[in-house]
């Protein structure tokens, strides 16, 4: 779509995108451009002698089985992150989308946590699963269950996840609910008159109607998982124990800040915009379609 | 009510709805109304949602606890539900003192979370208006290129070029103040992509008058298009403000000084190393409550905002 009626000026247009462009190319295209560089280079973390390696960096990685573990971790929690939000937040929605009164009471007593920082929220869920002073952790061994997510790599699994999942409910539940809302009630009516009970209409017309929001939510879960729990798993477990929690955001950080492994992690950096962008891709050619409806 | 009666406009339904080609008249559908009379799944209804409200609502009201009673009951495994009487003096002792290994004092960090978040969020918002200006309202060479090139950084998160881009702020010598916090973080394509889109329903007849009266760009852009753009801005400005207050990868590693530290970065701190038994519990929960505080704050206030803004950075 274009302006039929334009300003003409040969230099302001130029003045007014170069904030924006300066900042873009200062901070996204040259990192990005040394990312990639760097992923071709073997340096010692002083940089006092650096060579061209080629893909000796990617070769390296391929073969790491720390590497490999850490992209196994990444599927575990990403599967977890976004299947439980998605079946809690719909769950919610649903009933909440019913709920002819107090809806938007209950709108509103659900959307805050999306205000929580992610760090704040894992040092939320720390205090509660807390080996020694958590009251959730209290509770879990009051079945007689050993819990320990400081020591076991289950239970930091899970800790994660929780947090991770109890962070990104309020969002999915907003998209869920808007969703839902945007249904037609006469289909629903329709469907209620033919004799269809209310379980039969959601699984053959509310469904349905909803797998565009469905599949876009899966999609942003994803990404999220990925790349912005970040914070979580710092602030929560440092990746630990061992590297039970440690996904490949997390490793980026941790080879290039705390190992100076700098062309390892640039390489490792480099799949991972690979992996954004593919997302990033897949999102874009759906969300032409998502806007129509 | 006639679409469900053939099979094959059945068949059709989903289509028809989803690109909202369906009649007026079976788009209208009663919003309000229950379909069928179902006592019992209304009372299931709201179970689900109370419950679904207390569990989520439960880590913040621990949180809120613990801040309001002393150390040593917090050590008290399991700890009371109940608050306690020590609101006051662990919410002074926190903001005046800090807690733990972090010995800046909470209020400076709130400080710096408010400073930066503002700072992104309004140079976000300033930037993105300037720069889809020129590309919806000008012809010009390179036009295309520099939307593209605004529109691929969409697909970088900072997370994935973390480590050259704190080469390049500690190059340029912005480590430890607040322009190394917020420039990296100013650009965004989401913000002039919203506007952009924004823009090009603004009707032409309005720049063509504007034209007619002998306004020159600048004037039509402050007089006309800013004021028309009101609540997108106000949008914007509280998913960005969350956005920045929220900060946690980059403020993490540009600031090794504490007067730099943002209140999210400061209760990571307090919590990190020392050990298990020297974590001030009572102070990092108050800490915690204060840090939440005025990102819900807009939340719950500007809601109408919050979820226009949501919903529209998404598309």
């Amino acid at each position: 779509m274009e302006k039929r009626v334009v300003f003409r000026s040969w230099w302001l247009p130029y003045v007014l995108v170069a904030p924006q462009l300066a900042i873009t190319i200062v901070f996204f295209f040259l990192p990005a451009g040394q990312a990639i560089w760097q992923s071709l280079l073997a340096q010692d973390p002083f940089g006092t002698n650096v060579e061209f390696v080629g893909l000796d960096n990617f070769v390296t990685l391929v073969h790491d089985e720390y590497y490999l573990a850490s992209f196994k971790t990444t599927a575990v929690f990403s599967v977890l992150v976004a299947g439980l939000g998605l079946v809690i937040s719909l769950v919610l929605a649903v009933f909440a989308d019913r709920a002819a009164r107090g809806a938007g009471i209950y709108k509103t007593l659900l959307i805050w946590p999306y205000a929580v920082a992610h760090a704040v929220a894992a040092v939320l869920w720390l205090f509660l699963f807390n080996p020694t002073l958590g009251v959730v952790a209290h509770w879990i061994k009051g079945f007689g269950i050993a819990w320990d997510p400081l020591l076991r790599d289950r239970d930091a699994m899970i800790l994660v996840v929780v947090a991770a999942v109890w962070n990104q409910i309020s969002y999915n539940f907003l998209f869920f609910l808007a969703g839902l809302q945007s249904i037609p009630k006469s289909l629903i009516e329709a469907a209620a008159i033919d004799g269809a009970g209310p379980g039969r209409r959601f699984w053959t017309i509310v469904f349905p109607l909803l797998s565009p929001t469905t599949f876009f939510l899966l999609v942003v879960n994803v990404v999220y998982a990925f790349f912005q729990t970040f914070a979580i798993i710092d602030a929560a477990t440092g990746g630990g124990p061992g590297n039970a929690t440690e996904i490949l955001v997390y490793k980026v950080y941790k080879d290039g800040f705390k190992a100076l492994d700098l062309g390892g992690s640039a390489a490792q950096s480099v799949i991972l915009m690979i992996i954004v962008i593919a997302l990033t891709v897949v999102q874009f050619r759906y969300v032409e379609r998502k806007v129509q409806y | 009510m006639d679409v469900s009666t053939t099979p094959e406009r059945k068949a059709r339904l989903p289509f028809l709805v989803r690109y909202n080609l369906l009649p007026r008249t079976i788009l209208r559908g009663r919003r309000e109304g229950m379909i069928e009379n179902r006592p019992v799944l209304d009372l299931v209804t709201h179970l689900v949602l109370i419950l679904g409200v207390v569990v989520i609502a439960f880590p913040v009201y621990v949180t809120f606890v613990a801040s309001t009673i002393t150390a040593e009951e917090v050590l008290a495994a399991p700890m009371s539900l109940l608050p306690g009487p020590h609101l006051f003096e662990n919410y002074r002792e926190a903001l005046v003192r800090g807690a733990g290994n972090s010995s800046a004092p909470v209020w400076q960090m709130m400080t710096n979370s408010l400073v930066s978040a503002l700072i992104i969020a309004i140079g976000k918002i300033a930037i993105s208006l300037i720069s889809a200006f020129a590309i919806v309202y000008f012809r010009f060479p390179l036009r295309n290129f520099f939307f593209w090139t605004i529109f691929v950084t969409l697909m970088l998160p900072v997370e994935v070029r973390i480590l050259p881009t704190y080469k390049v702020v500690s190059d340029l010598g912005m480590l430890d103040s607040y322009a190394g916090l917020t420039l990296p973080l100013i650009a965004s394509a989401t913000a002039t992509f919203l506007f952009r889109q924004f823009f090009l329903t603004i009707p032409d007849e309005l720049a063509e008058a504007a034209r007619i009266d002998g306004a020159g760009p600048l004037r039509f852009f402050w007089d006309v298009v800013v004021p028309m753009s009101k609540t997108s801005v106000a949008a914007l400005f509280v998913i960005q403000f969350i956005y920045g207050w929220n900060q946690y990868l980059w403020p993490l590693i540009v600031t090794t000084k504490e007067d730099y530290y943002t209140v999210v970065i400061g209760i990571k701190r307090m919590i990190a190393g020392g050990g298990e038994a020297s974590v001030e519990w009572h102070l990092v929960m108050a800490t915690a409550m204060l840090a939440m505080l005025p990102p819900a704050v807009v939340v719950l206030f500007m809601q109408r905002w919050f979820v226009k803004g949501l919903v529209d950075t998404e598309k």
